[in-house]
C-alpha cells in the first residue's frame, strides 16, 4: 500500500498534528511501509472469529454511583498553561 | 553495597550494619559518578530520597520494618509521582509535575522503599532502543556505543550499572523484557491486570502492564509482592488474590515440562544467541525438566497486528495532550485549531507522531473493520496458540530478542526493522500472559536474554524456574566492567 502526500496531510489533520512541509515525504514513506507490512493480515481467514478486546475476556467493572473524589481544581490547574478564575483559557472560539 | 541482593540489604539495614540514609547516599553517589556516561535518569530526587530514607530508618528503629523498608529503587518516568516531574520521555510533559501518585508508586512508598529518581525511556514508551527519548538516548552499560533496548531502557541500564538495586518498568510489546535482555538483567511482565495501571501514563491500554526489573528472580519476586494486587481505580485490574511470589522459588524443577516453540528458533535468530540458549536449555534438562517442541503457528502475525492495535489505542489515549490543561503549549496560537495542532506537532517526537497517525488512519471512517477489528480477531488466534501449547507444557522457553544490543543509530531511520526486534515478545502482550527475561550468556561481551512465558497468573512458577536457573549459573551476577 502506498499513501499519497494528500492522504498523509489528511491523517495529520484527523490527528490534529501539524507537520513541517519538509518532513511530509519521510512520513509518507514510513507510513506506507508500515501499512504495506500490516497487509499480511489480509491473508488470514478470520471468519467467525470473535475479536479479542481483553486478554481474559473480562468486562468493564461497575461501581456504585457515589462521589469518590474531592474537588481539587486549584491543585490540578496549578500545572495548566493558562487559567483565569478557575477556567482554562484558549484562543477565542466564537466572535 | 551495590552488588548485594535485596534480602542481603534488608538484613544489613535491620542489623544496623548501615542505615537507609547511608545506603541511599551510596546509590546517589554512584548515579552522580556514572550516569553522565549512560544517561539512565531523567530526574534524580536527592532531597526526597534522603527524607524518605530518614523516615525508613525511623521505622526500622521502631521495629516495624518490612522486607523492603529502606531499600532504594528507581521508577520509570511513566509513573506519576506527586510533586515530581513526570515526563514520559517527552517534550510534551517536560514541564509536567504530577499532581498525584500512581498506585505502583504509592505501594512502593507504603512498603518504605526510597525513590532515587525517574528513569529515562523511549518517548511515551514507543520504541525498542531508548533513542526516541526527548532527553537523549540511554547508553548500554556493557558497551556505551550500543542501545540498552526500550522502552524501559533507563531502568534496565540503571540496574545493570548498579545505580539502583531495583527498578520499575512497563511492557506493552516487550518494553521490560527486551531491555532486560540487552542489559543482562532480570525483568518480569506480569499477567495483564496483575499490577495496577492507575497513574501509569497510558500508551495502549489493552496491552500495558507494569512490572519489576532487578538483578535476580529473587529480587524481582520481592518487588512484585509489593507492586501487584487489585486496584479499584484501574477498570481492568484483576480482582484475584496476589500470590507470595517468593514462596515457590526453591521448588525443584523435576518433572517440569518446558515447551520450545519451533517458530522462535527459526530464521532470524542470531546464531550466537541461539548457541547461548542451547547451553541454558541443557541446564534446565539437568535440573530434571523435560523438553518438548511446540508450535505457535501465528507468531509471524504478532508484529503486524501490534502495529494496528497499539497505534489505534495510542491515538485515542494521546488525544488528551492538547495544550489546554497540562503539558506543552505552543507559543502565540492564532486560533483553537492552531493551538491543538502546533502544541502536538511541536510537543511530540517523530515516532510518537508516526504511531498516532497510523492509529488515526486505522480508526478513521470506513477503515475500522479492515484494520482494528481484523487485528483483534487475529489477536484471538495468537492467544489460542498459547492456550493449545499450555495443554502440553508448563512453561515456554525461547529467546527474548533475536540479537544482542545493536549500535545506537543503526535502526533509528528504519522503523520497520526496529519493530522486528520485538518479534518474540509482542505475542505475549497480545495474549496477556506473564513472561520474563533472564540473562543467559554473553556474546562478544553483550548479554543474551532468555525468555520464559507462563500461563495466566503463573508468575510464581516463572520466578521459580528462573531462580533455579540462577542457582546454577552466574550470568545474573556478571557486572559490566566499567561499573564494578
Amino acid at each position: 500500500m502506498s499513501l499519497l502526500k494528500e492522504e498523509v496531510e489528511k491523517i495529520a489533520h484527523l490527528a490534529r498534528i501539524s507537520l513541517n512541509e519538509q518532513d511530509i515525504p519521510a512520513y509518507t514513506r514510513n507510513l506506507s511501509d508500515i501499512f504495506a507490512f500490516v497487509e499480511q493480515m489480509n491473508n488470514v481467514d478470520t471468519a467467525d472469529i470473535i475479536p479479542m478486546a481483553h486478554p481474559l475476556d473480562a468486562t468493564a467493572r461497575l461501581r456504585a454511583d457515589i462521589v469518590s473524589e474531592t474537588n481539587q481544581r486549584d491543585h490540578f490547574q496549578s500545572i495548566a498553561p493558562q487559567v483565569e478564575a478557575g477556567l482554562y483559557l484558549v484562543p477565542k472560539v466564537i466572535e | 553495597m551495590h552488588n548485594k541482593t535485596l534480602v542481603e540489604l534488608s538484613k544489613a539495614l535491620q542489623k544496623g550494619e548501615y542505615s537507609s540514609v547511608e545506603l541511599t547516599h551510596h546509590f546517589l553517589d554512584r548515579i552522580k559518578k556514572y550516569d553522565v556516561n549512560i544517561n539512565s535518569f531523567i530526574t534524580v530526587t536527592d532531597d526526597e530520597a534522603l527524607t524518605a530514607a530518614k523516615a525508613a530508618d525511623q521505622i526500622i528503629a521502631n521495629g516495624d520494618a518490612g522486607l523492603l523498608t529502606g531499600i532504594p529503587l528507581a521508577h520509570k518516568d511513566i509513573f506519576c509521582t506527586h510533586g515530581v516531574k513526570t515526563s514520559c520521555g517527552s517534550k510534551m510533559l517536560d514541564n509536567f509535575i504530577a499532581p498525584y501518585n500512581a498506585t505502583v508508586v504509592e505501594k512502593c512508598q507504603a512498603a518504605g522503599m526510597v525513590m532515587l529518581g525517574k528513569t529515562n525511556m523511549d518517548e511515551f514508551a514507543m520504541g525498542s532502543s531508548n533513542e526516541t527519548s526527548f532527553y537523549g538516548p540511554v547508553k548500554n552499560p556493557w558497551d556505551i556505543e550500543t542501545v540498552p533496548g526500550g522502552s524501559s531502557g533507563g531502568s534496565a541500564a540503571a540496574v545493570a550499572a548498579r545505580l539502583a538495586p531495583i527498578a520499575t518498568g512497563t511492557d506493552t510489546g516487550g518494553s521490560i523484557r527486551q531491555p532486560a535482555a540487552l542489559c543482562g538483567i532480570t525483568g518480569l511482565k506480569p499477567t495483564y491486570g496483575r499490577v495496577s495501571r492507575y497513574g501509569m501514563i497510558a500508551f495502549a491500554s489493552s496491552l500495558d502492564q507494569a512490572g519489576p526489573m532487578g538483578r535476580s528472580a529473587e529480587d524481582v519476586a520481592h518487588l512484585l509482592n509489593v507492586m501487584s494486587g487489585f486496584d479499584e481505580r484501574d477498570s481492568t485490574s484483576l480482582d484475584v488474590p496476589s500470590d507470595d511470589y517468593t514462596a515457590n522459588l526453591n521448588d525443584n524443577l523435576a518433572g517440569l515440562k518446558i515447551g520450545l516453540p519451533k517458530e522462535y528458533f527459526a530464521e532470524g535468530l542470531d546464531a550466537n544467541v541461539g548457541k547461548a540458549l542451547e547451553s541454558a536449555i541443557k541446564e534446565f534438562e539437568q535440573a530434571g525438566a523435560s523438553l518438548h517442541e511446540i508450535s505457535l503457528p501465528n507468531t509471524h502475525l504478532a508484529v503486524p497486528i501490534y502495529y494496528i492495535i497499539a497505534p489505534a489505542e495510542c491515538s485515542s489515549n494521546l488525544s488528551r495532550f492538547d495544550g489546554v490543561r497540562f503539558g506543552y503549549r505552543c507559543e502565540n496560537p492564532t486560533d483553537l485549531n492552531d493551538l491543538y495542532t502546533r502544541s502536538r506537532g511541536e510537543g511530540f517526537g517523530a515516532e510518537v507522531k508516526r504511531r498516532i497517525m497510523i492509529g488515526a488512519y486505522a480508526l478513521s471512517a470506513g477503515y475500522y473493520d479492515a484494520y482494528y477489528l481484523k487485528a483483534q480477531q487475529i489477536r484471538r488466534l495468537i492467544s489460542q496458540d498459547f492456550s493449545e501449547a499450555f495443554k502440553q507444557v508448563d512453561v515456554i522457553l525461547g529467546p527474548t530478542s533475536p540479537t544482542t544490543a545493536f549500535k545506537i543509530g543503526e535502526k533509528l531511520d528504519d522503523p520497520l526493522t526496529m519493530y522486528l526486534s520485538d518479534i518474540y515478545t509482542i505475542a505475549v502482550n497480545m495474549a496477556g500472559l506473564p513472561a520474563m527475561s533472564i540473562p543467559a550468556g554473553l556474546v562478544e561481551q553483550r548479554p543474551v536474554g532468555l525468555q520464559l512465558i507462563g500461563n495466566y497468573l503463573k508468575e510464581a512458577q516463572l520466578l521459580n524456574v528462573a531462580h533455579q536457573y540462577q542457582q546454577v549459573t552466574d550470568w545474573h551476577k556478571t557486572v559490566p566492567q566499567n561499573f564494578v
